[in-house]
């Protein structure tokens, strides 16, 4: 069994175990709000919105996830804000914000003699690099969200599930679905050195979408999506350090077989239960 | 009269166009009250002005003589069944607890009290046993069922529910004329909006005739007359033998698509189904 205990002998490889379980788990818990809510075109969108943050933070010399955390809290209040004049529609709206905040990044970032390199981690993920700091603020962010999800669970559900119901109520679905944007925005950013940008909406779509086939209650499926997220963000950094591959795509193909597995599988709603039938 | 819900010279607009026309209009504590008018009559904007879900263009709605927007004690409102996300990881059970959040209770957790009404709610719908199902393994009506099961479980002083016969089985429209009587013994207000003049004339205690204004209010016998029938209706009715009968059908192929009470044509009664024949 030494080969699992191996890798982690070495001190940046532990710190890469932590920042991956972390990204596994809250990127699949607030996954199952953005599958639900039909809200992946949103996520990609955020991910990629906050690269002029990066850059900025990078030419400045600050710390690459504060300006991607002010780049994504700036974006999402952004599109927040248009949609609410409801002159646009909320996809037209994300597009626009999502294009110019990563056309804005890739001018910055073309202004810069030595960025490829940099270029890439942002893009896919460079877990091995996680540093201490990096870890305090992904710990700090992913308890923030996880903790408001838990916090806001009823409000949360019911306008997602009925938000005229929730209207009726008094809940300011407006201000619920601004604060759902934040928390995303943050899980992006504790994702920034694991999976990257490009990445991000799959480690945010595809363990939901796969525990939603597993069950029929939301809170199980957020128990159950964060177990697959974990799994795969941890499987993915053996695979990068026994195949020697990227880890954030590793994380993301094995979260890819898990859903494959579950679709074709599962009781009641996989597709060899249907053909039974 | 001790009067509970007050409308005064209210108009509401619906996407864009008036749907109300300066509606007034009393309703008496624990009265049931049938809403009846053509499609885009402005039956459904009464409900969702009612609830704050449309702003008033103008006038002002008034329960217990105070203005509604302050009013903190539950209206529960049934919109038609089209409104939700069906395919939602929710059970039966989840959703009838729904209605026992609400304003000041959000941050706590659900009491055994609590429970035990979201029990006793799904039991008086008959629907105790589909407790743990998914929502969107049952049926339309037992759909409809879960959701004034939830109704229920808010203990509202007002209970509106928009077309709750319109597309459903027996069983559903059984177990919903149940759920009325029992209302009344307990003094709720009851909004009912409908295509059945049949059903409006016989067991509601007062009727509201609607066409994009008030066209009548008061006990069916003084609202269901020729003059007021036909100015809600007008060429839907017909005078056979100094009868005056009105075909009301959910789709009459009149609607306005995609207005403000639009139904579905595939949910649709016979085509006199929906007919009401009035002395």
């Amino acid at each position: 069994m030494t080969w699992l205990t191996e890798p982690f002998a070495l001190g940046f490889m532990q710190k890469a175990l932590v920042a991956s379980f972390i990204v596994g788990v809250v990127c699949a818990v607030i996954g199952c709000y953005i599958v639900l809510r039909s809200m992946a075109f949103l996520g990609d969108a955020l991910a990629h919105a906050i690269l002029p943050g990066v850059a900025i933070a990078y030419l400045v010399g600050a710390n690459l996830l504060a300006g991607a955390l002010i780049a994504g809290l700036v974006v999402a209040v952004g599109i927040s804000f248009v949609t609410r004049a409801g002159t646009v529609r909320e996809d037209t709206a994300i597009g626009i914000f999502f294009a110019a905040a990563l056309a804005l990044g890739v001018v910055l970032i073309s202004t810069m003699r030595t960025y490829a390199v940099d270029l890439t981690h942002v893009l896919f993920g460079n877990v091995l690099g996680v540093t201490a700091g990096d870890l305090w603020i992904s710990g700090g962010l992913a308890l923030v969200v996880l903790a408001s999800i838990v916090l806001l669970y009823k409000q949360l559900l019911v306008i997602s599930f009925d938000p005229i119901m929730g209207q009726t109520l008094g809940l300011h679905t407006h201000a619920l679905r601004t604060g759902l944007f934040l928390m995303l925005a943050a899980t992006i950013v504790v994702s920034l050195k694991t999976v990257g940008v490009a990445l991000v909406a799959a480690m945010l779509v595809t363990p939901p979408a796969a525990a939603y086939l597993l069950t029929h209650r939301l809170p199980v499926m957020m128990v159950v999506a964060a177990l697959i997220g974990a799994v795969s963000a941890v499987a993915g950094l053996y695979a990068s350090y026994y195949l020697d591959v990227a880890s954030g795509g590793a994380t993301v193909l094995v979260a890819t077989a898990i859903f494959v597995l579950v679709f074709v599988f599962a009781p009641r709603r996989g597709v060899l239960w249907r053909l039974r039938r | 009269m001790n009067e509970l819900l007050e409308l005064r010279n209210v108009s509401v607009s619906y996407g864009g166009r008036p749907a109300l026309d300066s509606v007034n209009l009393s309703i008496a504590h624990g009265a049931q009250v049938a809403v009846v008018g053509p499609n885009g009559a402005g039956k459904s904007t009464l409900f969702k002005a009612l609830v704050g879900l449309l702003p008033l263009r103008s006038g002002q709605i008034l329960i217990h003589g105070r203005p509604a927007a302050e009013y903190s004690d539950p209206v529960a409102y049934v919109p038609q069944r089209e409104e939700v996300d069906w395919r939602f990881p929710v059970t039966v059970a989840d959703v009838v607890a729904m209605g026992r959040y609400g304003r000041r209770r959000w941050l706590k957790r659900l009491s055994d009290a609590d429970r035990e009404l979201v029990l006793k709610s799904l039991e008086r719908l008959g629907i105790a046993n589909l407790a743990r199902r998914p929502i969107g393994e049952l049926s339309g009506g037992q759909q409809q069922r879960v959701f004034l099961a939830r109704a229920l479980a808010q203990e509202p002083h007002v209970l509106l529910l928009d077309e709750p016969f319109t597309g459903v089985d027996i069983a559903t429209r059984k177990a919903t004329l149940e759920l009325l009587s029992g209302l009344r013994a307990r003094s709720v207000t009851v909004l009912v909006s409908t295509h059945d003049l049949d059903l409006a004339a016989g067991r509601f205690d007062e009727v509201v005739l609607l066409n994009g204004r008030l066209i009548s209010a008061g006990p069916p016998r003084e609202v269901f007359t020729h003059e007021h029938l036909q100015a809600a209706f007008g060429g839907q009715m017909v005078v056979v033998d100094g009868k005056a009968i009105v075909v009301d059908q959910c789709c009459g192929g009149h609607g306005p698509v995609g207005g403000v009470d639009s139904c579905r044509c595939d949910t649709c009664e016979p085509p006199d189904g929906g007919g009401g024949e009035i002395r």
